[in-house]
């Protein structure tokens, strides 16, 4: 699995005022490897997403996104990353594929070459016989699919997902973490999960990190941690043990 | 300068679908239509079996008719127009969360303000000269007056000043919609500094010159230099308001046997005389050159208005975007 580091962060911290929202955090990220962000609400996973896009200034530390420092050099980062922010919003009174389209010329795509791209990403989100209704009409689990479907115009090389399947139904949720899946698979790209609903990060992801009050508490592959954590012995644990050893020692 | 084009093209498309949009020029183009026929008309009756008199066309922009005029009534509610336009612009993106989608392209940041601004200016624009335009065409039909080409001029520098002077507001309005989260409230500040502007300089700078300069109400006995003291506060103050200084300069432009802005003029007996005897319309430079500092002043505060939602737009924290 052990790929080329794609994303990188040494000493990253960011304050607001007095409160630490991400404190020193040291991560390497792996090309084409799922990554699952875990943390309770407020543990500055968003943050520190804003920062490896070069949304929000870090304090202090360093990051590397693709070669690119997103501080200095936030063109590059967003030309080859995609974000799925939580609760997406589109432009209401347009159809999926105006939406597509406006997203499109804004990364420089032609419409020549976009106009196959924005077919092909609504058939594999599955919107493509909804396309022509407006986004005002979609149910929260479209949408959500039709914000991959965005990220996935600029074809990028890194998606980051803040919270991709909060509230979806169990159907929404399934479809959402297969296409997940389907995408670190076949289109090789890395991904970057933020979450915490423990089970569905199991199922898809590769290696899990957990911030608890801003700092990195455990970073590995999830059988690693629960090894470390559960006793050698034991066979079947859950992700939700591990996490909820870990929070109780925070 | 790609996100910029991008997002016009997109705000443009916004414009001309609204609702909102229909509304303006449909009220506009009546209005239009309710002054050019009013003015015409009297026109066309007062000047029946004379020679006409140099410069008649401009007058269907500046005679007041039964109820104001098309220079009065743009100074007055145009500023509603430019705040149509933008008191939602940033955070009606901000509310249905399009906002940091969009700062996460590959776009600048301030590409998206610029183009917001652009695409209003642009709008205003758009309906200042098709406004003009039926104005004109009805008014050629009614006073059967054909413009020279000194007119003409005169018109498009009114035009120009016109849509500096709503940019302005929409600038106003575009501020309030980076700094307030809600759009009613974005809204709501706009119009309250619209009234400040339009009733409240005004009152006051009468106010302000009575406490410093009291001049006696029969006007009797009064001391000139005290006289003049009030009128000049009253002058400073009421410059304070953009609406000042647009009527101010688009009278002048448009009215060319106006000489001077102020209302009132100290004048020596020759001065006087020489008024009365040489009657002659002032050729356009002239003036230009004497609403030159009106212009300056609009596009100044256009700017300075616009330069601080720049700036605060680009300082915002992404989060709370």
């Amino acid at each position: 699995m052990e790929g080329q580091t794609i994303i990188e962060s040494e000493g990253l911290t960011k304050k607001y005022g007095d409160y630490i929202a991400v404190n020193q955090l040291n991560l390497k990220i792996y090309e084409g490897e799922v990554f699952g962000f875990l943390g309770p609400n407020g543990a500055g996973k968003t943050t520190t997403l804003l920062m490896f896009l070069g949304l929000t200034e870090p304090t202090s530390g360093k990051a590397r996104v693709i070669g690119f420092d997103p501080t200095r050099d936030p063109f590059h980062v967003k030309e080859k990353v995609g974000y799925l922010p939580e609760n997406v919003g589109f432009y209401e009174d347009m159809d999926a594929r105006q939406n597509l389209r406006f997203i499109a010329r804004l990364n420089r795509i032609p419409d020549k070459v976009s106009t196959g791209r924005i077919e092909e990403s609504l058939r594999m989100v599955g919107l493509l016989e909804e396309a022509e209704k407006r986004v005002g009409t979609y149910s929260k689990g479209m949408r959500q699919r039709l914000g991959i479907a965005e990220v996935l115009i600029k074809e990028p090389k890194i998606i980051f997902l803040d919270e991709p399947t909060i509230g979806l139904d169990p159907d929404g949720t399934n479809r959402m973490l297969d296409l997940i899946h389907s995408l670190s698979r076949e289109k090789k790209m890395t991904i970057f999960l933020s979450s915490h609903l423990l089970d569905q990060v199991q199922r898809i992801c590769d290696r899990v990190g957990i911030m608890i009050k801003g700092e990195m508490v455990a970073i590995g592959p999830i059988g690693e941690l629960a090894k470390k954590k559960l006793g050698v012995d034991k066979e079947h644990y859950t992700l939700e043990e591990i996490y909820m050893k870990y929070f109780k020692e925070a | 300068m790609h996100g910029i084009f991008t997002i016009f093209r997109k705000e443009m498309e916004d414009h001309f679908s609204s609702i909102r949009f229909l509304l303006i020029s449909a009220l506009i183009v009546m209005i239009g239509v309710i002054i050019t026929s009013m003015v015409g008309m009297g026109i066309q009756e007062e000047s029946k079996g004379m020679a006409k008199p140099t410069f008649l066309f401009l007058w269907l922009f500046t005679s007041t008719g039964k109820l104001f005029s098309f220079v009065q009534f743009i100074g007055f509610f145009g500023p509603l127009i430019g705040i149509f336009l933008g008191f939602d612009s940033i955070n009606r993106e901000r509310i249905s969360r399009t906002l940091s989608k969009l700062v996460s392209q590959p776009i600048y940041r301030d590409s998206i303000i610029n183009a917001k601004f652009l695409s209003g200016v642009m709008v205003i624009a758009i309906v200042l000269v098709a406004i003009m335009l039926i104005i004109s065409g009805l008014g050629l039909r009614l006073i059967g007056v054909v413009p020279g080409p000194e007119e003409l001029w005169r018109l498009v520098i009114y035009l120009i000043i016109s849509i500096l002077y709503i940019s302005f507001w929409l600038g106003i309005s575009i501020l309030f919609s980076v700094v307030f989260r809600s759009t009613a409230t974005s809204a709501l500040a706009s119009l309250a500094v619209w009234i400040f502007f339009s009733f409240f300089v005004g009152l006051g700078a009468g106010v302000l010159a009575d406490a410093i300069a009291p001049v006696s109400q029969s006007g009797t006995g009064v001391d000139p230099e005290v006289f003049l003291k009030h009128e000049q506060i009253q002058r400073v103050v009421s410059h304070f308001s953009p609406m000042t200084l647009y009527s101010n300069a688009t009278t002048t432009i448009l009215d060319p046997m106006r000489k001077t802005t102020q209302s009132l003029v100290l004048m020596g007996p020759l001065e006087r005389l020489s008024l009365s005897r040489f009657q002659n319309p002032l050729p356009l430079i002239q003036s230009l050159i004497i609403v030159i500092p009106h212009l300056i002043s609009i596009v100044a505060i256009t700017l300075v208005c616009f330069g601080v939602c720049y700036y605060i737009f680009m300082r915002q924290e992404i989060r709370t975007v």
